[in-house]
């Protein structure tokens, strides 16, 4: 059966990728991209590696998306526009993520046509505390629902794609809670923390992290929207990092700072604009976050390609941070530099 | 295992220059054993190491944190264990013991005991509180332990892991010294249900000793509650002394295990009838009670030297 998918956000990295393998897959007729600004790569040259992909300049937040949707005789919606850091002010993520979400949803409600829906979401929204289990599954009812932010937005979008999928029960539905991405082309808040030369950290929490290649979860979103797997699921990588780990591997120094120095610093910075660390993230640094995947790799009879471990140093080797301060004592930590004199 | 003058002859010049008449260190082994500390080191440094799910590092825990403790375990206060043939070599179980000491000094001895004695690493369950501080969540996560909560049990003990609960959490660490060796309320018997589900058998645990290390003879209510911490003791030397205060008394310890209690003859649909894990949960307290009063008879006095 031929498909016709659309694929929403594309003008970002994981957007534009998926676009990409779905628009080289031969099952699939037609895709089309939808964003508020044009993919970089389509910009720039006419777009090579996306030369197969309509793009149509949508903002999600209007009603023209159903306009998209009816016109192309739209089968399949990936949407995995979920927008992670304020790029411009908090109301415009929020609006962009929930009612983005819910113009979407309404439009592929009315469609007689949509017959699969996947959603991108993340691990985040199991929040990060102290009282929750060590690892989530599915089913987890966490302790405290976040309650600021993209992890909010998430919980939001979640509820209105269950009530989507109750009120369309013949559309296959599956939600995907991603960890977080990891990988040469990502850019998101944790990729340019781990970018910066002297690392903040919370005194006396050392959290669990946990991440997914991009290639492992674009493949993940390719095989849902090609293949009928409903329901919800976490995407991550086997095995975890403890964040002293990871500065480790990164050859970067850590600078431990009191909880409530770490929220004022975080407060201030936000408010500068220097950079963004929300509160959702200062739990994460102090009790971190880690899913189960077992459900995921039975259903799709699959496993990650990377794990954790391999994702973070596939992001270090491939943004050339590997190395540095560790390098140079594991050296001098190498027996035969103890032999020599 | 060699002739001494033998080896006198391959020693080079730096390892006569300290002769001593005892045993001469072979340099073979000691740069074995030097790479083999570096190589740690560079796992360290770099960061190339593996923990599990929980956070457990093994590595960090046997060779270092284990280490530190451990003179406590021998030297201190001397442990004596008995029953190690009731702990399973292999697979999960559940190991149910009495909580005592005003701080949970039980917990880390108990460790030390089963992975000295029986090579298993505990993955202990602790209070919710653990995990708010700073310092002790991460190095209780480190040391393989987890947040006492159904869903960590039930995949510890899945993966066939070790496990394991002091079920009376606060009411017994924290008891003053006066109800020494009185178990307290068993908690809402959701161990039971765990160790029923995944079908693995219960061993029940006495620690004796722990009771006598920081005597709770009163406790500072006001205080405790101002820094939302569960009690304030005072004990003998608790605040008095200020931080020598924290130093806890020689008291000889025992710690024993019974006999393991199986769980598979149960439906595993028992776990959710409340009688049953009730009446099972009531079992393991009395048999725990016994034992307690088994052991602390043939202990003796709590400080041997002295008494």
């Amino acid at each position: 059966m031929s498909h016709t998918v659309l694929v929403t956000g594309v003008a970002r990295h994981i957007g534009a990728r998926v676009a990409s393998v779905l628009a080289a897959d031969p099952e699939v007729d037609r895709v089309i991209g939808v964003d508020t600004v044009p993919p970089p790569s389509l910009g720039r040259d006419g777009g090579a590696p996306l030369s197969r992909i309509e793009f149509v300049r949508v903002d999600l937040r209007s009603p023209d998306i159903a306009q998209v949707i009816t016109a192309a005789d739209v089968d399949t919606v990936v949407h995995v526009s979920l927008v992670s850091s304020p790029a411009g002010s908090r109301v415009y993520m929020k609006e962009h993520n929930v009612i983005g979400t819910m113009q979407l949803l309404g439009a592929c409600q009315r469609s007689g046509l949509v017959r699969r829906v996947v959603v991108r979401s993340t691990a985040a929204v199991y929040g990060s505390s102290p009282h929750d289990p060590a690892v989530f599954t599915e089913d987890a009812e966490p302790h405290e629902v976040p309650s600021h932010g993209y992890a909010k937005d998430a919980v939001e979008v979640e509820g209105y794609v269950r009530g989507f999928a109750r009120r369309r029960p013949d559309v296959t539905v599956t939600t995907l809670r991603f960890a977080n991405f990891m990988g040469p082309g990502v850019d998101s808040p944790l990729t340019r923390y781990f970018t910066q030369p002297v690392l903040p950290t919370v005194f006396g929490y050392d959290p669990r992290l946990q991440f997914v290649h991009e290639d492992d979860g674009v493949e993940v979103l390719r095989r849902v929207a090609t293949e009928d797997h409903p329901g919800t699921y976490n995407v991550a990588g086997e095995g975890v990092l403890y964040l002293s780990q990871c500065v480790r591997r990164a050859g970067r120094l850590s600078l431990p700072i009191p909880s409530q120095a770490f929220r004022l610093l975080g407060d201030i910075a936000r408010g500068t604009g220097v950079a963004d660390f929300s509160p959702e993230q200062l739990r994460l640094l102090c009790h971190g976050r880690v899913v189960d995947i077992a459900s995921l790799t039975a259903e799709l009879g699959w496993q990650p390609k990377f794990t954790t471990q391999a994702a973070f140093d596939d992001f270090l080797r491939t943004r050339g941070l590997a190395g540095g301060v560790p390098d140079t004592l594991a050296d001098w930590l190498s027996p035969s530099s103890w032999r020599a004199d | 295992m060699t002739d001494p003058s033998h080896d006198a002859t391959v020693i080079p010049i730096t390892a006569a220059r300290s002769r001593s008449a005892r045993a001469v260190p072979d340099p073979a082994v000691s740069d074995e054993r030097l790479s083999e500390v570096l190589a740690f080191l560079r796992r360290r440094v770099t960061g190339d190491y593996d923990v599990d799910e929980f956070g457990f590092d093994a590595e960090l825990t046997d060779k270092v944190l284990l280490e530190i403790i451990r003179p406590l375990y021998r030297h201190w206060f001397r442990v004596d264990v008995n029953g190690l043939g009731n702990v399973p070599a292999e697979g999960g179980a559940l190991v149910v013991a009495n909580h005592s000491g005003t701080l949970p000094l039980d917990a880390l001895m108990l460790q030390v005991a089963l992975h000295d004695e029986a090579h298993r690493a505990i993955r202990l369950l602790g209070a919710d509180l653990v995990y708010r501080l700073p310092v002790l969540s991460q190095l209780s996560r480190k040391t393989g332990h987890t947040l006492a909560c159904p869903e960590d049990a039930d995949r510890l003990l899945r993966k066939g892991e070790l496990v394991g609960v002091f079920p009376e959490g606060f009411k017994g660490v924290g008891k003053p010294f006066s109800e020494r060796y009185k178990l307290q309320r068993f908690g809402r018997g959701g161990f039971v249900a765990s160790a029923i589900e995944a079908g693995v058998p219960i061993v029940p645990c006495a620690i004796v000793g722990a009771e006598e290390i920081y005597p709770k003879l009163g406790d500072l209510r006001f205080l405790a509650r101002t820094f939302g911490l569960p009690y304030l003791p005072i004990t003998p030397l608790f605040p008095w002394l200020g931080p020598l205060g924290l130093l806890p008394l020689p008291s000889k310890w025992v710690i024993g295990f019974g006999e393991p209690i199986r769980t598979d003859e149960y439906d595993p649909a028992a776990a959710d009838d409340p009688v049953t894990v009730f009446n099972l949960t009531d079992h393991i307290r009395e048999i725990i009670q016994q034992q307690l009063n088994e052991l602390r008879l043939r202990r003796g006095h709590a400080f041997p030297p002295f008494f």
